[in-house]
């Protein structure tokens, strides 16, 4: 077992991942979490959910080396507080502020008691259960508190939610001196669109159309964490064909994003060449998706209990074409950003976080490994497919731009070898799976999946009918944007896109 | 720069035929005269809106700026201010916190002005409307819930293709 406490009585889940569960009072979390992060754990995830025939219940997953322990508390139905862990774990400061604006739960000692997800044109707590949509609307200003920077020529740079690009909304406000960044505050929400109480008037399979558009760049890695928590339920496994080509699906996302970004990191520092070139050589991988599976992006084809696609030896060929061709180019392009002196000057050293800070505030994913946080689901709990893979995590020490543009360089060199081991593997056709129809009743489950930006995570609770009751999903995001703000102090203005676009946060993955 | 060259003469010119206008895809009658359209047609502005988007159509409006379809090479390009747009293209559903916001970006934009919707979500609400036209407390729905809308694109998300030919129809004449 991952954790040793007293009031803690921790019984195994039927998960994909090594996944414990316990229930403990609000009065032993703090002492608990402060136990896993000294042994080197950190946060995942923190959401509630209404149980009131018992009370309030908050769920925290913490995941350190042996698995994932989600710790679900009780909290009275009257007066719903917990501690405040945000002080243990930096990353659930908005975690504990979202919780609140949704479902009225409180971190009762916390310093810090602003909303994050609610802005000011509805009120109420939409995920409790008794939420009466049509008398939550209001029209009040947001007036969030931004903290003011004073001193002598200090200004600021209010930015969005309309952003000068094609870019997700939210709002950024820069104090700044001459164009050097003192300080950067964000204010996200803006794409709140109620997703997690869309969930709860939705069949298993509606659930996992909309867990597969949670985010849309990462729809493979949400379909499969919500079918990975669907089985998890059912206590069923999917086929062995399934999973792998479940695998190859989500190398597949995670080469097309790496390609985009790779050639956005190049039009920021104004190699427009960069740009055409990556752009055409994600395009001929959204086309082969097209063609193979039916879908550019891949929505839809994961589904509880499998997969909606398969793969022929002439589909095959075409993805085994497509790796040799993709290494050739992305060679020759990874040389000529490696030795232009304009790019490079203008990665080196550009919005560094150093793994010191990564480490402390709980950095993850692609950024994580940039700043030397070695931590990658498909090795650290190598769910089946990729027990039988090996994947070779890709980190790198300096957590600055370059570091990150390495890091996505060496990690679709990585997918590209993966895609091909699994295409070996991908042998003898079996029956076509039973897909998972329903869930049994009261149920909990969790998946976790390394998406191309980090760990997806999603849990659904079930209700005494087997009908979803509650479903959490949990972007890596949550976690990295506070670092975001760290990255660009003391950097100037003029460094922020590029510095955004090395790590490509969601912003409709955390506004949910 | 010679590996640069080398690369860009390899690679040679990718970009395809652009698609026809499609009179399906439009919401209201073209409203602006053919002069107008002339002028349109040889150099639109648009100002791209993100109104609570999955990100997905997101992924295919950046595609349309690709080789491929070549966007910039039919006079037509993304700008970074309201103020300098001919045409919105905006993506839904429109989230309660971005209806003030899109309200003011609209009004920004100068006349005559067009808006295209993209994407199911933002023609119709799409998997975040619930089922039985009840509200959801975070959105409007459809974008032409909340601002005026000439042309829809449907898909989830729409090709490429599509949202080249959504832009084509809001400026193209009524045949």
């Amino acid at each position: 077992m991952p954790i040793k406490h007293p009031n803690l009585k921790l019984s195994r889940m039927t998960d994909a991942i090594p996944a414990w569960t316990g229930e403990i009072a609000p009065d032993d979390l703090y002492e608990i979490c402060r136990q896993v992060r000294d042994g080197g754990g950190r946060l995942v995830a923190l959401w509630g959910s209404d149980a009131r025939q018992r009370g309030f219940m908050l769920h925290v997953v913490l995941v350190n080396e042996t698995g994932m322990v989600c710790l679900n508390v009780l909290l009275s139905a009257d007066q719903p507080a917990y501690p405040d862990i945000s002080r243990i774990f930096p990353a659930a400061n908005r975690m504990q502020r979202a919780a609140y604006d949704l479902l009225g739960i409180c971190a009762q000692d916390g310093h810090d008691h602003c909303k994050w997800l609610r802005h000011g044109v509805w009120q109420g707590f939409p995920l409790r259960k008794d939420f009466d949509a049509a008398a939550s609307r209001i029209d009040e200003q947001d007036n969030y508190p931004f903290v003011q920077v004073e001193g002598q020529g200090v200004h600021e740079i209010p930015v969005g939610p309309v952003h000068a690009g094609i870019i997700e909304p939210g709002h950024f406000r820069f104090s700044v001196i001459g164009e050097r960044v003192l300080r950067l505050e964000e204010r996200l929400g803006y794409t709140h669109k109620g997703i997690e109480k869309r969930f709860e008037s939705m069949s298993l399979q509606q659930g996992a159309a909309l867990a597969g558009r949670v985010s849309g760049d990462s729809t493979v890695a949400y379909a499969w964490a919500y079918a990975m928590a669907a089985e998890s339920v059912a206590g069923v496994t999917p086929p062995g064909r399934a999973l792998w080509l479940r695998a190859l699906l989500l190398e597949r996302e995670r080469v097309a994003n790496h390609l985009g970004d790779l050639g956005y990191l190049g039009n920021d520092v104004a190699l427009s060449f960069g740009f055409a070139q990556f752009w055409m050589l994600k395009e001929q991988v959204l086309r082969n998706n097209a063609a193979l599976f039916g879908h550019r992006y891949l929505m839809d084809r994961i589904v509880p209990g499998g997969v909606t696609v398969s793969l022929d030896a002439g589909g095959k060929r075409i993805i085994e074409e497509e790796c040799a061709m993709l290494e050739r180019e992305v060679n020759i392009l990874r040389g000529i950003y490696e030795e232009h002196a304009g790019v490079q000057d203008r990665f080196i050293g550009s919005g560094r976080v150093e793994p010191k800070l990564a480490a402390q505030l709980g950095l993850c994913g692609m950024a994580g490994r940039a700043s030397a946080q070695a931590w990658d689901a498909r090795v650290q709990f190598a769910t089946a497919p990729y027990d039988k893979l090996d994947v070779r995590m890709a980190t790198y020490r300096n957590g600055d731009v370059a570091a990150r543009v390495i890091v996505r360089f060496d990690e679709l060199f990585e997918s590209l070898r993966l895609q091909r081991e699994i295409l070996t593997n991908l042998i003898h056709e079996e029956d076509a799976p039973a897909l998972l129809e329903k869930l049994p009743a009261n149920g909990f489950g969790i998946g976790m999946v390394e998406g191309w930006r980090g760990e997806v995570m999603v849990a659904i609770h079930t209700d005494a009918e087997g009908k979803l009751t509650r479903v959490h999903p949990h972007d890596p995001s949550w976690q990295n944007w506070p670092l975001l703000e760290h990255a660009i102090i003391d950097n100037i203005v003029p460094d922020f896109p590029l510095i955004n676009k090395s790590f490509n946060l969601s912003y409709t993955g955390q506004d949910l | 720069m010679y590996q640069m060259l080398k690369q860009i003469i390899k690679t040679g010119i990718k970009t395809e035929t652009p698609p026809h206008a499609d009179e399906a895809m439009r919401l209201v009658e073209q409203r602006l005269q053919q002069e107008i359209l002339d002028v349109f047609g040889g150099a639109l502005a648009i100002r791209m809106v993100d109104a609570g988007s999955c990100n997905g159509c997101e992924l295919e409006i950046h595609a349309v700026n690709n080789a491929y379809y070549n966007i910039e090479g039919l006079g037509i390009k993304f700008v970074a201010s309201p103020r300098h747009a001919d045409l919105l293209l905006v993506t839904g559903p429109v989230s309660r916190h971005m209806e003030e916001a899109l309200k003011r970006t609209y009004d920004a934009t100068p006349e005559p002005k067009l808006v295209v919707a993209i994407g199911d979500c933002g023609c119709s609400g799409g998997i975040f409307a619930p089922d039985d036209g009840s509200e959801n407390y975070a959105t409007c729905g459809k974008v032409s819930n909340v601002i005026p809308v000439d042309v829809v694109v449907s898909g989830c998300p729409p090709t490429p293709t599509a949202i080249l030919q959504g832009i084509l129809t809001a400026v193209s004449a009524k045949k």
